[in-house]
Parts: C-alpha cells; sequence; structure tokens
C-alpha cells in the first residue's frame, strides 16, 4: 500500500508539471501575436515596417535615384475608390517628396476608412520614412465627398544599392463600425514603435 | 478505482473483474485494454466515415466538370475529411494501440490515470457528433481546408465555424489528457528493471510523441480560440484593417502543424520497429540509433515550421534557413530506414500479413519521404505549391505510411487482443489489394501536380482528364479494399484458430509472454525483465 500511495504521489506531481507545460504552451501561442510583431518590426520582414520620421531629411544623395511605385485596393466591404494620383516617383535618397492620394465616397453614407500600407521587397520598408501620411490616421468622408490625402516621405540614405524599386501599397479597410473602439489604433502604435527603433 | 488495480489481492482482482453489462461497461470502463479498443473501433468507424467523404472528393473528379456536388460541399468535403482522418482517425488509432499496449509492454497493471483515461475516450465521439453535424446546418460546415487558413476561416467562413472551433478544442483536450496518461504511465509505471533503455521502440516514440502533443496541441487550442474571436468578438488577430495579419495565421498554425504530422508517424516507427524484428528472426538493428533518431526528429520538427509557407513572400535569408533544417530531417529519418533495412539483411525473413505491410511502409513511406525533400527545395516548390504534387506527397506518408502502419500493428497484435489467428488469406488479399490500389490512387497525383492541377478543386482543366479517372478508379479500389479489413477484424473476433501466447516465432516483448487473449488485467504481479 505504501508502494501504491508513493506511486500516486510521483504520478501527481509529474501531472502538475505536464499540465503547467500544457497551460504554458496555450499562453505561448498567444505570446506568438507580439512576438511576431516585434520580429517583424526588427528585421523589417513581411513589409510592414515602414519607418516613421518626425523630421525631414536634410543631406541628399544626388548619385543615385530610387524609383517608388504605388499602388491601391481596397478592401472587400469597402465601397470608396482609391487610387494614387501618380503611378511612381523617381527619387534621390534623402530627398524629400509629397504625393497624393484620391479618395471618393460614392454612396449614401458616411464611411470611415483606414488605409494599410505595405511594402515590397519586404526588407526595403526599412529605409522608407514618412514624416506625414494619412494611413497614421482614419479618414472620415460623407456621402459623395472626395479628398486628396498626402503622403510625404523620404528615402534613407543608406538604402542598399540593389534596391532600386521599391512599391508602397496601400489597402483601404472600413472601419466604420468600429471606428473609435480603439482597436483600429494598432497600426498607428505599430508605426510608433518602429520610430522609436531608430 | 485507481492504481489499486495493482494490488494482487485475489480478492479485490476478483472484484474488478465483475464488470458491468452491455453499454454501462463501455461507458464506464476504466481499464486500458476496453478503452484501447474503443479507440481502435472509433478510429475505424471515423476511417470509414472521411473515407466515404474521399469517395465523394473522387466521384465529382472522376470527369471534368460539375457533375455531383456543388462547389461549396465539396469543399466542405476535402475540409471535413482532411479534419477526421487526422484528428478521428489516425491520432486515436494510435492512443488506441497506446492504450492497449504500452502497459502490456513496460510491465505495467494498467495505465496510470484510468479515469482520465476513460474521459480522454468518451469527449471524442461528442467532438465528431459535433463537427459532423455542422454540415447540416443552414449555411453548411466547414469549408476552408483543414488547415483553416484566416480569412477563410474567418471573414469567409460559414456561421457553423463555432462548432468547428469547439469540436477542435475538445479533440485537442482529448489528445492532451492521452498524452499526460501515456507520460506519466512511462515514466512512473515501468515495472522493476524496466530502464529507459530497455523500452521496446514503440513505447519510446510514444513517449516522444506524447511530449510533441504536450508541447503543440495547446498552440492549436490558441489559434482556433483566435480565429473564434476574430469572427464572433471584434478582434482583429488576423485581420489587417484592425493591425492583424493574415500571414501571423500561417505561422502559428504550421508551428503546431509541423510538429503534428510527426506526431502522426512517430509511432509508426515503434510499430515498424517491432514488426520487422519480429519476422527478420533477428535483433532491432541499432537500438539506441533509432531512440536518438526519434528524438532528433521531434526536436527538428520545431525548426521548419515555415517551409509550408515558402510563398508567402518570406526573405531568401528565412527561405534557406527553413530549406535547409527541413532537408536535415532526413538524415535521422534516414537512419531508420537503413536501421530496417539492415535488420532484415540476412534475416530468415517471412512474409504474414503484418510483414508485408510493414515492407509496403518501408518503401511506399520512403516514396513519400523523397516527395517531400523536393519540396524542401524552396524554388522547386514556387512550382509545387498547392498542386495535387503536395497532395500525393502528404498521402503517401500518411496512407501508406501512417495507415499502413495501423494495419500492420493491428494484424500483428490481433492474435493477442482476441484470442484466435486472424485469417492469413484474407489478409493477404487485403495487402494485396490496399498496396496495388494506393499506388493507382496516389502514384498518379505526382503527375498531374506537377503538370499544374491545383489541389482543392472541384473542378479541372481537360488535359488532366485520363489520369483523374486512373486516380479516382484507383481510389474506390482502394476504399472497397478495406471493407475486407473489416471482415478479417470482425471474423477473428468471433473466432478460429486458437493463438498461442507468442504466435510469432522471432517476436520479443513482454506482451507475449502474457497468455493470449490477454487477461483484463495485465501484469497483476511485475514481471521480470531479463
Amino acid at each position: 500500500m505504501t508502494e501504491q500511495t508513493k506511486v500516486a504521489q510521483k504520478n501527481k506531481r509529474l501531472i502538475v508539471k505536464l499540465g503547467s507545460a500544457i497551460v504554458v504552451m496555450f499562453c505561448f501561442g498567444f505570446a506568438l501575436v507580439p512576438l511576431y510583431d516585434v520580429l517583424c518590426e526588427v528585421t523589417g520582414l513581411n513589409g510592414r515596417t515602414i519607418a516613421r520620421s518626425d523630421t525631414a531629411s536634410s543631406l541628399i544623395d544626388e548619385s543615385r535615384t530610387v524609383r517608388l511605385q504605388f499602388t491601391t485596393s481596397v478592401a472587400p466591404g469597402m465601397p470608396w475608390q482609391f487610387k494614387p494620383m501618380v503611378k511612381y516617383v523617381d527619387v534621390h535618397p534623402g530627398e524629400n517628396e509629397v504625393v497624393k492620394f484620391k479618395a471618393l465616397n460614392p454612396t449614401g453614407q458616411r464611411v470611415v476608412g483606414q488605409a494599410v500600407p505595405s511594402v515590397s521587397p519586404g526588407l526595403g520598408g526599412l529605409y522608407l520614412n514618412k514624416t506625414e501620411c494619412f494611413c497614421f490616421d482614419q479618414q472620415a468622408l460623407n456621402s459623395g465627398e472626395s479628398v486628396e490625402m498626402g503622403l510625404v516621405f523620404f528615402i534613407s540614405k543608406d538604402i542598399p544599392e540593389e534596391l532600386k524599386t521599391l512599391t508602397l501599397s496601400y489597402t483601404l479597410f472600413n472601419v466604420t463600425e468600429t471606428a473609435g473602439a480603439g482597436i483600429i489604433n494598432i497600426p498607428a502604435q505599430r508605426q510608433t514603435l518602429a520610430a522609436n527603433i531608430y | 478505482m485507481n492504481t489499486a488495480t495493482t494490488t494482487s489481492d485475489e480478492q479485490q482482482q476478483e472484484h474488478h473483474d465483475h464488470k458491468p453489462k452491455g453499454i454501462m461497461r463501455w461507458l464506464l470502463t476504466t481499464n486500458h485494454k476496453d478503452i484501447g479498443s474503443l479507440y481502435l473501433m472509433f478510429s475505424f468507424l471515423m476511417f470509414l466515415i472521411g473515407g466515404a467523404m474521399a469517395m465523394i472528393i473522387r466521384a465529382e473528379l472522376y470527369q471534368p466538370g460539375l457533375q455531383i456536388v456543388e462547389p461549396n460541399f465539396f469543399n466542405q468535403m476535402t475540409t471535413v475529411h482532411g479534419l477526421i482522418m487526422v484528428f478521428g482517425a489516425v491520432m486515436p488509432a494510435f492512443t488506441g494501440l497506446a492504450n492497449w499496449m504500452i502497459p502490456m509492454m513496460i510491465g505495467a497493471p494498467d495505465m496510470a490515470l484510468p479515469r482520465l483515461n476513460n474521459w480522454s475516450f468518451w469527449i471524442l465521439p461528442m467532438a465528431f457528433t459535433i463537427l459532423l453535424s455542422s454540415l447540416f446546418m443552414e449555411g453548411g460546415g466547414p469549408n476552408f481546408g483543414w488547415t483553416f487558413y484566416a480569412p477563410l476561416s474567418t471573414t469567409y467562413a460559414p456561421d457553423s465555424t463555432a462548432l468547428f472551433v469547439f469540436a477542435i478544442h475538445i479533440m485537442g483536450i482529448s489528445s492532451i489528457l492521452g498524452a499526460i496518461n501515456v507520460v506519466v504511465t512511462i515514466i512512473n509505471m515501468r515495472a522493476p528493471g524496466m530502464t529507459y533503455m530497455k523500452m521496446p521502440l514503440f513505447v519510446w516514440t510514444w513517449l516522444i510523441t506524447a511530449f510533441l502533443l504536450i508541447a503543440v496541441m495547446p498552440v492549436l487550442a490558441a489559434t482556433v480560440t483566435m480565429v473564434l474571436t476574430d469572427k464572433y468578438f471584434g478582434t482583429s488577430f488576423f485581420a489587417a484593417a484592425g493591425g492583424g495579419d493574415p500571414v501571423l495565421f500561417q505561422h502559428i498554425f504550421w508551428f503546431f502543424g509541423h510538429p503534428e504530422v510527426y506526431i502522426m508517424i512517430l509511432p509508426s516507427f515503434g510499430i515498424i520497429s517491432a514488426i520487422i524484428p519480429a519476422f527478420s528472426r533477428k535483433k532491432l538493428f541499432g537500438y539506441s540509433s533509432m531512440v536518438y533518431a526519434t528524438a532528433s526528429i521531434a526536436l527538428l520538427s520545431f525548426l521548419v515550421w515555415a517551409h509550408h509557407m515558402f510563398t508567402t513572400g518570406m526573405p531568401v535569408a528565412a527561405e534557406l534557413f527553413f530549406m535547409y533544417c527541413t532537408m536535415l530531417i532526413s538524415v535521422p529519418t534516414g537512419v531508420k530506414v537503413f536501421n530496417w533495412v539492415a535488420t532484415m539483411w540476412r534475416g530468415s525473413l517471412t512474409f504474414e500479413t503484418p510483414m508485408l505491410f510493414a515492407i509496403a511502409f518501408i518503401v511506399l513511406f520512403t516514396i513519400g519521404g523523397f516527395s517531400g525533400l523536393m519540396l524542401a527545395i524552396t524554388p522547386a516548390d514556387f512550382q509545387y505549391h498547392d498542386t495535387y504534387f503536395v497532395v500525393a506527397h502528404f498521402h503517401y506518408v500518411l496512407v501508406t505510411g501512417a495507415i499502413f502502419s495501423i494495419m500492420a500493428a493491428a494484424y500483428y497484435w490481433l492474435p493477442k487482443w482476441t484470442g484466435y489467428m486472424y485469417d492469413e488469406r484474407l489478409g493477404k488479399i487485403h495487402f494485396w489489394a490496399s498496396v496495388i490500389s494506393v499506388n493507382v490512387l496516389f502514384f498518379p497525383m505526382h503527375f498531374l501536380g506537377l503538370a499544374g492541377m491545383p489541389r482543392r478543386v472541384p473542378d479541372y482543366a481537360l488535359q488532366f482528364a485520363d489520369f483523374n479517372q486512373l486516380v479516382s478508379l484507383g481510389g474506390f479500389a482502394f476504399g472497397l479494399s478495406q471493407l475486407i479489413f473489416l471482415v478479417v477484424v470482425i471474423k477473428c473476433a468471433r473466432g478460429g484458430e486458437k493463438a498461442p501466447a507468442k504466435p510469432w516465432e522471432g517476436a520479443e516483448g513482454l506482451e507475449w509472454e502474457m497468455p493470449s487473449p490477454a487477461p483484463y488485467h495485465s501484469h497483476t504481479t511485475p514481471p521480470e525483465i531479463k
């Protein structure tokens, strides 16, 4: 009998250990979400990290030019028309540049939009610095309204030679229902975090 | 009833043999053999249901165009076929074998946690009732593939997705409880003298599998929970509009998903390592290297998940890392294959049905391993990704790998379970019908995939028609062949030639020192370990 209680105690200890491993792994599943974000921001993987700079660049590298192409799309459920006003710009690294995007709300209701950027190739995002961008905030358009939205950026001088063309893509999401709920501010926070890294 | 079953007290022993009659015996049982049988019967039922879905899929693909089912229903069939085969057929079959064999193999009287064992089985039928019932609901059941990539499983998913999520939760809990039981049994219940390096490889591979289950099933639970809250509660884990990322889903899913594929193959390695020496009448070649190879496969399985995601636009450095890690896995796997072949080398081989399935496993699983290596090559994967080549690959490792090993195990241990020999002639017919039809079924899929036929489509371009017809015919033949197995098992359970304690001349292990059929309580006094 003592042998049995000894085994039962050993079993209990092992079950507690295994049970806590299970709890830890369940939490680890959720911890992967912020870990993934941090990893993407630090390494620039996945094209989501676009540096946000509060100060404009002053030194310009005139020896080379980089082409920045623009592409836009609207997510399902977003009724706006959304277009860049130029297809691309050629800039010297370090040169400040302004580009405009046009959005039109053709529906009968007020709609709030949030643009989410992405850069291709993914690592190029590390060298694209935005000083102003409509994607930092939500945009609200009343029925039939249109707006020209500005983006001010420069490309870092330390951009590698082989990166000659970058593509900046914006996807516009309809966030009318969740606007102000707090959830939608996450992209802005992410960019602030990225800016802190530099 | 707790570990009191360990007692050698005669009276208590007798008391335990008085089991309730009828359905209550099975509902309330805490006996490892009863629960093992329940798992095995349940898994075979699921195998037939999942197989019936595969028959619908192959009937639709028999000709180009849409003949039999709607595309949405077709998608539900591919999804639920995958879920049932993975969580309903293969995993419970291994758990059933573990329940039956591990206490007998390590000299324990029962599993360490018998009541937990009862629960871990009986929640499984609940999970699958929920999953299958969702097929009959308005809007249909899950139709997003067994991998349930967001946003297919969030934004675009049917209303029944919550049921899918709960079903996965319950299946996960079931496997976790089963894994805890296996670990505790193996670590604490071994007979005196049964050191770790004396354990049969089936026990070793299951111990490692159980640790994998404990590590990754909670991550799957977390993933489906995120899908649930994204779809119903407005969170944005995987929705870009709210700051989430759909690619994140794939990372989390495959962090679970890749170890999961090893969960479905490591116990097979243990089975084959028992059967090959038995019918070669030789000791297993390289026992300790087998143990280390299994452990290194399990560790490496955590470092390769992104090879499922080469086309998501990863940087080249990450692609190369995952490519090399994936290729590295072929080294320990190769060690195993060569060890089995070396075991057979100059052995006095006989070819009873378990041996036939085991040899077919080695040959065909290796083919699946090779196509896996092809898929691991990043640039080549850009062509193979999401084609029938992938379908061919994972069916070779799961059907001719995992399922064939389960068949081999069933034939090998049936005399021990029932006390009767199975019908060898029918067994051989089952083997040859299966091995021929399975290759007609899956081998041409390689060519379809290389020629560019995408997976998960109800319709396809005309140039794929001939091969698809061949594949479908192979599929129907393979499906029907499995009914022979059902006949063999029923016949064997009902009677036949009496089986001796050790029906296989070369077999080794404590399970063969018990009479056939094995008594209701195993090793009531600890056996002597030589």
